[in-house]
């Protein structure tokens, strides 16, 4: 009888600390859970859906113009875009709501050649739980979270590491 | 270990102090004048039982003294974590590992390393209120299954032993009574509501025993409690979210999984007026301007169709409404409450293109500082291009324009002017205060008009099925507070031994109340008014 008096607590307060720790609903980002769909739109007006991309890696990058880091971890993204493009792994940019004018001027003085989508209502930063900028997740050929990466890239060879993780 | 048998007859669980039936003390240890009657002296298991792990962990948490240090640290802890603000509530602008370190020095820098940034979510202070709560159960099941058993089995003619080992207790010859006496006793005892139970010429009076129930009914209450607080974390039951949103802004509500959207249509910010409300002039001459209303005329909406984030989604109106302070807009078991505003947000600038020679206008221009156009068309050959847009500008260390956020709060462009005059174009950086012409001097400038502004609203979303049991748990707490404190449990043992009555009494608080009672009732009776054994001991 005591033993499953026991039981039972232990059991609330475990569940308890573990839904704490997964308390967003499931239609949030979780690591290494399948990566929730959107639809966002380029610079040119193209459609990205994410789940178009299935059976590819896609590197997905949350920044902004104003966030000094993000500025600094572009040109390493820039860097490597192509050649990790051609083994399967594809960089997408999105921007967190700030407008075409100033995303555009960003991308052209940066020659940025992946492709930026721009979040106007941060529906799709909300999903993602994008809190600080820059936030990196890395997507694995089957549409499922493999990790993110809080924080600035430090280095090119960083971004590398990172695409590896996920050539399919 | 054994049952033990009493000499009455009864067999007790092991580990029994005061026979459950009659009282005897079974165990000889038992020394002192006055028996310790606490849980009727019945057989705790964490005080019986110490093999197995499991009675080491029911032994743990069935202690008082260990409950009481987890409260103790518990409520450290929680103060600690409010030295400095919680993760949740410091500017995004920065990482909180150098937030922490920047603001509050080597002390931010420990605080954020040892997780008090984020104290009140970490499992390990859930796990300490986790802790309280099984202490709470196994304290309360410990003591009250075995003071029930053994308030249930009690007889009414008690061991000789456990009678004179009462605080309360005396000795009165028979011959002083008549039997007129007892009847009279029993009369009063009535009286004074007592439930009167006889057997063989003994009696024993007991009422109010449904008090030593109140704390552990509150116990009840605050497992409930608990429980409520733990449902919080079950999805779905419990949800704080914030949302700001501009004039004209429609926005998916956050905590609704995106199934209901938000449209701004105004925030009224009304104040006193002298003239209006002139009984308050006098007030309002003191202390200048004192808010009246604050207000968000908006529509609710409901996605109609199946579109992702991101996606244009179809809205179907569910309705309007006007939120106000202590009045949320509710729906489907969330409240939109009215938090916070922003007034004269910045929203679009007016230009307006003049030849700097003949100072002739050439139209203008409005930009919405959210989404500027790329090119605004004059006609007639005349353009004007947004090559560059800052929104929240300044010069970073390098001395290139950027800005610092993507608020407007202080715009600046860099413009290229195209007219017949000038096919190539014109370059110049405008911002608020200054005008930077960087090739030459261009023949047309722009000429700021017009600002125009809208406000912000901030609403708190909330939804909380929890509240309910919070109630549930909140007034059983309190009935089994009054239960136990305004109730006592008294009980007097009469018994016919050797032709003396031996009168024994036992309450468990309030023993000058108690003895009161006891001298009304024995009025007109003969039988003599029991001692109190504690206090002749003293003395």
């Amino acid at each position: 009888m005591r033993t499953i008096i026991l039981i039972i607590l232990i059991l609330a307060v475990g569940y308890t600390v573990y839904a704490n720790f997964s308390k967003d609903s499931p239609e949030k980002v979780v690591i290494g859970k399948k990566a929730p769909n959107f639809v966002l739109q380029d610079l040119n007006g193209e459609k990205h859906t994410l789940s178009d991309y299935e059976g590819k890696g896609v590197m997905l990058n949350f920044w902004a113009t104003w966030c000094e880091p993000c500025q600094i971890e572009m040109p390493y993204m820039n860097n490597v875009y192509e050649e990790y493009k051609e083994k399967g792994v594809h960089i997408i940019a999105v921007n967190i709501g700030e407008s075409e004018v100033v995303v555009n001027e960003f991308a052209n003085r940066l020659k940025l050649q992946f492709p930026i989508l721009i979040d106007s209502k941060s529906e799709v930063s909300d999903v993602y739980k994008v809190g600080n900028l820059p936030i990196t997740y890395l997507i694995d050929k089957d549409g499922n979270v493999v990790a993110s990466h809080p924080g600035i890239m430090k280095s090119e060879e960083m971004v590398r590491e990172l695409l590896e993780k996920i050539i399919p | 270990m054994n049952k033990m048998k009493c000499e009455c007859g009864h067999v007790n669980p092991a580990g029994t102090a005061l026979c459950e039936s009659c009282g005897n003390p079974l165990d000889d240890s038992i020394k002192q004048q006055v028996l310790d009657m606490r849980y009727e002296g019945s057989a705790r298991r964490s005080q019986t039982y110490n093999k197995t792990i499991i009675d080491k962990i029911w032994n743990f948490f069935s202690s008082v003294k260990v409950a009481i240090w987890l409260i103790v640290i518990t409520l450290i802890v929680s103060a600690l974590g409010t030295i400095f603000p919680q993760e949740l509530y410091i500017p995004k602008t920065m990482t909180p590992a150098e937030y922490y370190e920047q603001q509050y020095g080597v002390l931010g820098k420990l605080y954020y390393e040892l997780g008090f940034h984020n104290l009140y979510s970490s499992w390990w202070y859930l796990l300490l209120i986790g802790l309280i709560g099984i202490s709470l159960v196994i304290c309360s099941i410990d003591r009250a299954v075995p003071l029930y058993k053994a308030l249930k089995k009690q007889r009414v003619t008690r061991h000789e032993s456990f009678l004179k080992r009462q605080r309360l207790f005396s000795i009165t010859d028979e011959e002083q009574l008549t039997d007129k006496d007892l009847t009279k006793l029993i009369e009063n005892l009535k009286k004074r509501r007592y439930t009167i139970r006889e057997e063989n010429g003994n009696i024993l009076a007991e009422k109010g025993r449904f008090s030593r129930w109140g704390p552990y009914v509150g116990h009840i209450g605050l497992i409930i409690f608990l429980i409520a607080a733990m449902l919080r974390f079950v999805p779905g039951m419990y949800v704080d979210e914030y949302l700001w949103i501009r004039e004209g802004e429609t926005l998916v509500i956050p905590g609704t999984n995106g199934e209901y959207y938000l449209e701004n249509k105004d925030f009224i910010l009304e104040v006193y007026d002298k003239e209006e409300d002139k009984q308050f002039s006098e007030a309002l001459d003191k202390v200048g301007m004192v808010a009246k209303n604050f207000q968000s005329d908006v529509v609710l909406y409901k996605k109609a169709d199946d579109s992702l984030p991101g996606e244009e989604a179809k809205l179907e109106k569910v309705k309007e409404f006007s939120i106000r302070v202590n009045e949320p807009l509710k729906f489907d078991r969330f409240a939109l409450y009215q938090s916070d505003y922003r007034l004269n947000e910045w929203k679009s600038l007016t230009y307006s293109l003049i030849s700097k020679k003949t100072k002739k206008e050439y139209g203008k221009i409005e930009i919405d500082l959210l989404n500027p156009e790329k090119t605004y068309d004059l006609k007639n050959g005349y353009s004007v291009k947004i090559l560059a847009y800052f929104p929240d500008f300044i010069f970073d260390e390098k001395g290139q324009p950027t800005t610092k956020s993507k608020v407007p709060n202080n715009p600046a462009f860099v413009f290229k002017v195209t007219t017949p005059e000038t096919p190539d174009g014109e370059t110049s950086f405008v911002a608020i205060q200054q005008t930077i012409e960087p090739f030459t001097d261009n023949k047309y400038e722009l000429v700021l008009e017009d600002i125009k502004t809208n406000d912000l609203t901030g609403l708190t979303v909330r939804k909380d099925l929890t509240l309910p049991l919070f109630f549930v748990g909140g007034i059983i707490f309190m009935i089994g507070l009054v239960q136990g404190s305004f109730w006592f449990h008294r009980r007097i043992w009469v018994q016919r031994i050797n032709n003396q009555i031996w009168m024994a009494a036992h309450t468990n608080k309030n023993w000058h109340g108690f003895n009161k009672e006891i001298e009304t009732v024995l009025a007109d009776t003969g039988i003599n008014v029991p001692d109190d054994q504690l206090k002749e001991e003293k003395q």
